[in-house]
């Protein structure tokens, strides 16, 4: 019994697992304890309403609907996460998800209303878009060793101002936001292929949801089924010995970055092109959907398939930050909740290697004691934080 | 003209501060990434005390408190940052956005507490200080001189003097090249890295303050410092992190940034008729250009980002 939870606790996905609900209870505890500093009252009011979200509405019905607009912003949230996951598998921190989504958006957004396209070209474009902001960064990385993160920044509010700009001209004569699809261009919306109909009838449920989860399970075979996926593993874990054993470790983190880039710029056409929500023209900063899937991304424990779970919660809180008493709790509640989860993701390393160690000790004493071999396994998992982390950032900027 | 000096000096104020933080923390060895989250933190602080300080204070005691707020929450947040990065080996990178994000979130909660607090109907992330903001500011000739760059100017000599001449900078950046070598000589290299995150606290929170009083009377935090922490990144990785190099790319930086909030006051450029948007990104664009020019031969500290294991000297 025992050893069956020894062997369980080194588990390396149990491990990841442990960590990220860990990151959960914490960050909602600091979360909760921020609602009882502002109004003590009406904390345990208000973190039940964070998580319970579309349940807030009683009936079925209506609660479905609402679960249906938590999907909608999902699959966006999940692409940016897979971009996000993607490029840090080859060890690149793709901060600039964010500007990939604003490409994509702008480019969809530009294609579905000015050019009068049917919504297949409006999401190749977007993925056109943001593939090409993410091959700047790998463009400047590789060849011109510019930091991905900085880079990123930069490009995130240059993708901002330029989609302002390119959409004021189809903006709503009342109001900055873009002009309604649905009575534009009908063509551009994505087909709901029937989902709707089992959300009560929500008619911004389409196919952009089964499709960002099919692409979550295709990210992941391609890390781990194919040559590519392989490269860039090895590339992410040392990049100077994925070189010197003949990778061309150049093309990979412009074509990472690219892909990168393509995934968080098809979000935002999953978002913009179900009609859900229009563009503001005088948005002043960066929509957090990309550094929002940086969190999912932590939290999912970097696997493609935990991603679609931890984008899933990152989306609900959100979504159900948004019901809190405006009167009594700011929003903003959510953001902070998530911020949090992504803060202690960080110590997410220090937590396994701190696991490992306690097993390997305790492996040891009973090998002593009881003339057992010592398990393997057990310490041949052990990885230290510093290499685990050393190796990725390590050739940053030199 | 007055105009535009008297912005490219208060923008480049911000970003030699900040980039001056970022210097200390780089040639410690940690990255620090939360600098946009410093900024916040430290712009909070001292907007908060102009909002509360009495309005008979005199304008000395106001100047002092104003920078010693924004100094403190700087401080206090770049922690988070200590904590992770230096003793938990976590990775700079992700706190640092983490960091950011927070900032942002707590700010804006913050503020919007406070306003629904004083007026229910109030659920905006804006803090005003029009009164306090008067201090901070002697009118020379038309010229708004404002007190933060003298303090700028000071702290960037003081800087410099701290990391050539003194044997605490010297052991600072002996930790950010080569940590185990300063360890086997029996600087801690814990302690040092503390130190070079706390200075780009300090640093970077009087930046903060610095960049939301350029100019306006209020601030909407909910808008964070639109990416002037990652500028000034640029700005020191452009300075190639010596802080004299800084300041002079912080003037170059200053200057476009400037640019965007006066160029309507110059008529050859309004005659251009080139979009706001196109002077906005300018910056930006800017620090794109430099950053791909001078990246590839970088003088960054050998060991950034990398931590400290003692067990693998």
């Amino acid at each position: 019994m025992k050893k069956n939870n020894k062997s369980l606790l080194s588990n390396q996905s149990f491990q990841t697992l442990l960590a990220s609900l860990v990151c959960i209870v914490a960050g909602l505890l600091i979360g909760y304890i921020v609602l009882l500093i502002i109004n003590p009252a009406q904390a345990t009011k208000g973190i039940i309403t964070i998580l319970k979200n579309f349940l807030t509405y009683g009936s079925g019905k209506a609660a479905m609907k609402y679960f249906g607009n938590t999907l909608v912003k999902t699959a966006p949230l999940l692409m940016c996460a897979l971009s996000v996951q993607f490029c840090y598998s080859a060890g690149l921190f793709n901060i600039g998800a964010a500007g990939q989504y604003v490409a994509g958006a702008g480019l969809c957004l530009y294609a579905a209303l000015v050019w009068k396209m049917p919504w297949p070209v409006c999401l190749l474009l977007s993925m056109v878009a943001g593939a090409v902001f993410g091959a700047a960064v790998g463009v400047l990385k590789a060849y011109r060793n510019v930091n991905e993160v900085i880079s990123g920044i930069m490009l995130n509010w240059i993708g901002l101002y330029t989609v302002n700009m390119a959409l004021t001209p189809v903006k709503e004569t009342a109001s900055p936001y873009t002009l309604a699809l649905s009575s534009e261009n009908p063509s551009a919306l994505l087909p709901t292929m029937g989902l709707g109909a089992i959300f009560s009838n929500n008619k911004y449920v389409t196919i952009a949801i089964p499709l960002s989860v099919l692409i979550a399970v295709l990210i992941w075979v391609v890390l781990n089924k194919t040559v590519f996926g392989y490269e860039l593993r090895a590339t992410g874990l040392n990049k100077e010995a994925a070189k010197y054993s003949g990778m061309k470790e150049k093309t990979n983190t412009i074509l990472t970055l690219a892909i990168g880039g393509a995934l968080a710029g098809l979000g935002a056409s999953f978002l913009f092109l179900s009609g859900f929500e229009q563009w503001s023209v005088t948005q002043s900063s960066v929509p957090g959907m990309g550094f929002n899937g940086i969190a999912a991304t932590f939290l999912g424990g970097l696997h493609p398939i935990g991603t679609i779970f931890s984008s899933y919660f990152i989306q609900h809180i959100t979504s159900g930050g948004s019901y809190l008493d405006k009167a009594v709790y700011p929003a903003q509640i959510s953001d902070l909740i998530s911020a949090i989860i992504i803060y202690l993701c960080g110590f997410v390393a220090f937590f396994r290697y701190f696991i490992n160690t306690q097993i390997a000790k305790r492996s040891k004493n009973t090998a002593n004691s009881n003339d057992v071999p010592i398990e393997t396994h057990a310490s041949g998992k052990t990885e230290t934080p510093a290499s685990a982390d050393g190796s990725k950032k390590g050739g940053d900027e030199k | 003209m007055i105009l535009l000096i008297q912005y490219t000096l208060l923008f480049a104020s911000v970003l030699m501060l900040v980039a001056l933080g970022g210097c200390f923390s780089e040639h410690s060895g940690v990255i620090n990434l939360g600098l946009e989250g410093i900024m916040v933190m430290g712009a909070l602080g001292g907007a908060l005390v102009m909002k509360y300080l009495p309005a008979g204070t005199s304008a000395f005691v106001i100047v002092l408190l104003v920078i010693l707020a924004s100094m403190l929450m700087g401080l206090i947040y770049s922690t988070l940052l200590g904590v992770a990065g230096i003793n938990f080996s976590a990775d700079q990178t992700l706190v640092g956005t983490a960091m950011n994000m927070l900032a942002a979130a707590l700010a804006t909660v913050i503020v919007k507490s406070i306003n629904v607090a004083e007026n229910p109907d109030n659920v905006s992330s804006t803090v005003q200080y029009v009164q306090a903001k008067k201090a901070l500011i002697v009118n020379v000739a038309g010229f708004q001189f404002n007190w933060f760059m003298l303090v700028a100017v000071i702290l960037l000599f003081a800087s410099h003097f701290i990391l050539y001449k003194t044997r605490f900078g010297l052991r600072l950046m002996a930790c950010g090249e080569h940590p185990a070598a300063a360890d086997s000589v029996g600087i801690s290299v814990a302690k040092m890295r503390w130190a070079g995150v706390l200075i780009s606290g300090i640093l970077g929170g009087l930046g903060g303050i610095v960049y939301i009083t350029a100019g306006v009377s209020e601030w909407k935090f909910e808008t964070g410092v639109a990416g002037f922490g990652f500028l000034a990144l640029a700005v020191m990785i452009f300075g190639q992190w010596k802080p004299l190099n800084i300041a002079g790319a912080a003037l170059l930086f200053g200057f476009f940034r400037a640019l965007s909030n006066v160029y309507s006051g110059f008529p050859f450029l309004a005659a251009l008729k080139i979009p706001g948007s196109i002077y906005n990104m300018m910056p930006y664009l800017i620090s794109l250009i430099v950053l791909a020019l001078t990246s590839k031969n970088s003088r960054a500290p050998k060991a950034e980002g990398i931590p400290y294991d003692k067990s693998r000297r």
